[in-house]
């Protein structure tokens, strides 16, 4: 689903890589940790899946898409297929709920029908039913993340992407949203978490994939956060 | 592509920067305006060119002693001369004009100032032979053929005065021209900045667009089409404030002048010919200048 093959970015404005020499598989259906400090290389790994950014070196694997190489017009075509949350939410706050998930489709061209039936099921499946003519400052954190994770779904994308999606939310809510990740996870939808929150990380058990000043330092298959650091 | 979600984008993007869209339509239109203006003067200096062309002659006048003893034209030299100029291939027409002719078109000139016309005597008028050339651009081979031949006085051309005037109209439309190429360089950049504030002001919407995997079409159309709508907005204002310049200024001021024959009107179908210059001219411009605006300022 994901594969990184000895990448290297290095950005025009620093003279040390932000990621060095990474290489990283991540199969289907997989739940994955990324973590670090800041500044590990967490956003750029990120950002380099998306194709935000192009490596310097090396190549990047989406699904069937050579990242790093593609044309730009078909850029559109792998983002359509990666669904992304973030720790401030990014929604529209002069739309609806259920009209900031559907803009998500509507602006990939999707008919009108198909919305309409399809946003009403992913609400539902985050537990936002009943709330979708809300406005979103009506909402509570947890629940934003809830319509951007709605947001990022709705499109069944085949991996999601979810930088410190709990970073401004409570432990509780926290926990609400990872049970919500996990379902997604569970549909067999890749998922792979950018964090800095160890009992999260801890409380989960799954794959960890640690990166220090760009490199990777540890990848263990069901890791804690910090052992013996 | 979903039609009506870039329509409901364009359109909440205009009412979001209302106070730049209205001073991008004022300068566009004005600019456009100038443009028209200066377009429709082109038309009516060659209609009023035509007008002329049929009615510009060289006059050949004679000398005194002819003007007095040869009303007829039938003795040397006139006769001589009117028979070279008939067979000139240069000239298309000859009418002589006697010396009592020449009293009579004075006084109908100037039936309007009868003290003028008291003061005149016929003696004081030459007779003369009234030309029309085969090309009217070039009077100067008559001048250059029949100067200074006996009999000749002096030889006048019509085209000179004219010349002049429409020098005066050809400074008109290149002033015209020139302020509408400020004000579009104006308009230009106040197209330029809007699409760059538009873009600003929905940099989160654009984002999650970038982010779900909207194509370029979708993300850039909306900015696009805010710059070409007030473009053709502008062009059609400026279409009405050439009408409305057309009724109120040359019907009114020039009215009598256009009745009289000295210049050529500019007419409804001027405008319509008009029209779609300004309308095209506004499309690509706007539409280039956002494009370009877009390509340099806003990630895709």
């Amino acid at each position: 689903m994901i594969r990184l093959e000895q990448v290297s970015k290095v950005y025009k404005t620093s003279t040390r890589p932000a990621l060095e020499n990474v290489s990283v598989e991540v199969d289907k259906g997989e739940f994955v940790f990324l973590i670090g400090a800041s500044g590990s290389g967490k956003s750029t790994f990120l950002r380099l899946l998306l194709r935000e950014e192009v490596p310097t070196k090396g190549r990047v694997y989406v699904a069937n898409f050579d990242v790093a190489r593609m044309a730009r017009r078909r850029v559109p075509r792998l983002r359509q297929s990666i669904g992304c949350v973030f720790q401030d939410f990014r929604l529209l706050h002069n739309k609806t709920v259920a009209e900031n998930v559907a803009f998500a489709l509507e602006v990939i061209g999707k008919p009108r029908h198909t919305i309409r039936k399809v946003v009403p099921e992913v609400l539902e499946l985050v537990g936002l039913e009943g709330k979708a003519e809300r406005m979103p400052n009506e909402l509570s954190g947890g629940e934003q993340q809830r319509v951007a994770i709605a947001r990022a779904f709705v499109n069944r994308p085949l991996m999601l992407l979810a930088d410190e999606p709990t970073g401004n939310l409570d432990p509780d809510t926290s926990q609400d949203i990872m049970l919500l990740l996990e379902r997604i996870n569970r549909t067999g939808t890749t998922v792979l978490m950018a964090t800095h929150d160890h009992s999260i990380v801890d409380s989960m058990r799954r794959r960890v994939v640690e990166l220090d000043l760009g490199r990777v330092v540890r990848d263990d298959a069901r890791g804690v956060y910090g052992v013996g650091r | 592509m979903r039609a009506s979600f870039v329509f409901s984008e364009v359109v909440t993007g205009l009412r979001r920067n209302i106070t730049m869209t209205i001073a991008m339509i004022i300068t566009t239109a004005i600019s456009l305006a100038l443009l028209g203006g200066g377009l429709l003067v082109v038309r009516m200096i060659d209609k009023t060119q035509t007008l002329y062309q049929d009615k510009v002659e060289v006059s050949v006048y004679l000398t005194n002693d002819v003007s007095e003893t040869d009303p007829e034209c039938a003795a040397e030299p006139c006769a001589g001369l009117r028979a070279a100029l008939e067979a000139d291939p240069a000239v298309e027409q000859v009418d002589h004009e006697s010396r009592d002719e020449a009293y009579e078109r004075f006084k109908r000139i100037f039936e309007a100032q009868p003290e003028l016309v008291k003061l005149a005597r016929p003696e004081a008028l030459p007779a003369s032979f009234r030309i029309k050339l085969v090309d009217p651009e070039r009077p100067e081979v008559i001048d250059q053929t029949y100067g200074g031949r006996p009999g000749v006085e002096s030889i006048a051309d019509q085209g000179e005065f004219l010349d002049r005037f429409f020098g005066v109209l050809n400074s008109l439309r290149n002033g015209t021209f020139f302020v509408a190429l400020v004000m579009a360089i104006a308009a230009l950049l106040l197209i330029s900045n809007t699409v760059q504030l538009s873009a600003f002001t929905r940099r989160v919407e654009v984002g999650i667009m970038r982010l779900v995997g909207a194509t370029r079409w979708y993300t850039q159309l909306p900015f696009l089409l805010e710059a070409v709508v007030t473009g053709i907005v502008g062009a059609l204002v400026a279409i009405g404030l050439l009408v409305v310049l057309k009724v109120t200024f040359i019907d009114d001021v020039l009215g009598g002048s256009i009745q009289s024959g000295v210049v050529s009107s500019v007419d409804g179908v001027d405008i319509l010919l008009v029209a779609p210059i300004l309308l095209l001219t506004a499309l690509v411009i706007s539409g280039i200048t956002g494009y370009v605006t877009l390509r340099l300022y806003v990630r895709t």
